[in-house]
């Protein structure tokens, strides 16, 4: 099996189990104020990070290009309370006229 | 039925298509993510298919796209899926389900939109419409988008192929956004967390393996997550 198959499969069958779990286990266990707070600060972490490396990073290498040009401007939309539809074509034009600009019109 | 009871159910009925609806318009966003960090169509339909968890599989997807191996990948998408076992808890006393296939197929449908229908629900007998409707309405529509998105990015080249890379770090930015608003509880302290993670993220993208940046970066949460109140 590839790779990125077994990525899709163990993922998946991890976020089952995490679901079940919630259904199955006494609810003491999980609402411990700790386990809480973690799992209340987890996404802001992880996708923070997720933005940060999908926008800058090419490999190892710190890099800018079209591509954080896009975020700043879907920042802006999203501040302004721009439908997802509008941030995502916004941030998608800005990237392909950096593109554009970059490879000499 | 009295009529205030139908018009309620009407309503939760409504909402629930609606977010459905909604959330449809992140299935192709998704797809096209996938396609973008080199899943094939089919590992994008499987992901919204079994996992369906929406912000757990755009992690699996971008970890990978950064180059990021199985374990990194599949950490931080396990990461993510801690918040459905939260859910999961606070859903038992609405939904109640009873035998062990039933809790197995309810398990699949919670995720932050159904959880969120359930306990806005003016009774008992609503949460679990609102769950069940608005549940299978996010899935039907989540993988029917998941492939016109993965589809529609297979055949993009040059300056399309250069929009789609700067969508997906927006489409990430939107998955976060809520987390920062005042409507959120604690948005300083959520603020700092997502600050200290991409920071921690980019200061390790030269030094460590790709990928393990990301899943590192929640030790954040410990340095930033204002732990004595």
């Amino acid at each position: 099996m590839s790779g990125l198959w077994l990525a899709v499969l163990l993922g998946s069958l991890g976020c089952y189990l995490l679901k079940v779990a919630g259904l199955s286990v006494p609810a003491a266990w999980v609402e411990h104020p700790v386990v809480a707070r973690v799992v209340d600060f987890v996404p802001a972490a992880l996708l923070a990070a997720l933005v940060a490396v999908q926008a800058a990073t090419s490999g190892s290498a710190l890099v800018v290009d079209g591509r954080l040009a896009g975020l700043v401007v879907a920042a802006v939309a999203l501040a302004l309370r721009a439908p997802f539809v509008v941030v995502l074509l916004l941030a998608g034009l800005t990237g392909a006229g950096v593109h554009w600009l970059g490879s000499g019109g | 039925m009295t009529d205030p009871a139908r018009a309620a159910r009407r309503a939760t009925i409504r909402d629930a298509l609606g977010l459905g609806v909604a959330v449809g318009l992140y299935g192709a966003a998704f797809g096209a993510a996938a396609v973008a960090a080199g899943l094939d169509a089919w590992q994008a339909c499987a992901l919204s298919l079994l996992m369906f968890t929406g912000a757990s599989q755009f992690a699996l997807v971008g970890v990978l796209g950064a180059g990021g191996g199985v374990l990194a990948a599949v950490g931080s998408a396990v990461l993510l899926g801690t918040r459905n076992t939260i859910y999961g808890v606070r859903l038992v006393p609405l939904l109640q389900p009873r035998g062990g296939l039933r809790r197995l197929g309810t398990a699949h449908l919670v995720i932050d939109e159904s959880t969120a229908l359930a306990l806005a629900a003016p009774d008992r007998a609503n949460a679990r419409l609102a769950f069940t409707v608005g549940g299978g309405s996010i899935f039907l529509g989540w993988n029917i988008t998941t492939l016109i998105g993965a589809l529609g990015a297979d055949a993009l080249t040059g300056a399309s192929l250069a929009a789609l890379d700067a969508v997906v770090p927006a489409a990430f930015l939107a998955l976060l956004w809520p987390r920062l608003q005042r409507s959120w509880a604690e948005p300083a302290a959520q603020r700092r967390v997502a600050l200290g993670g991409a920071v921690v993220a980019l200061a390790l993208t030269p030094f460590v393996p790709a990928g393990v940046q990301v899943i590192t970066a929640v030790v954040a949460v410990a340095l930033a997550g204002r732990w004595r109140r």
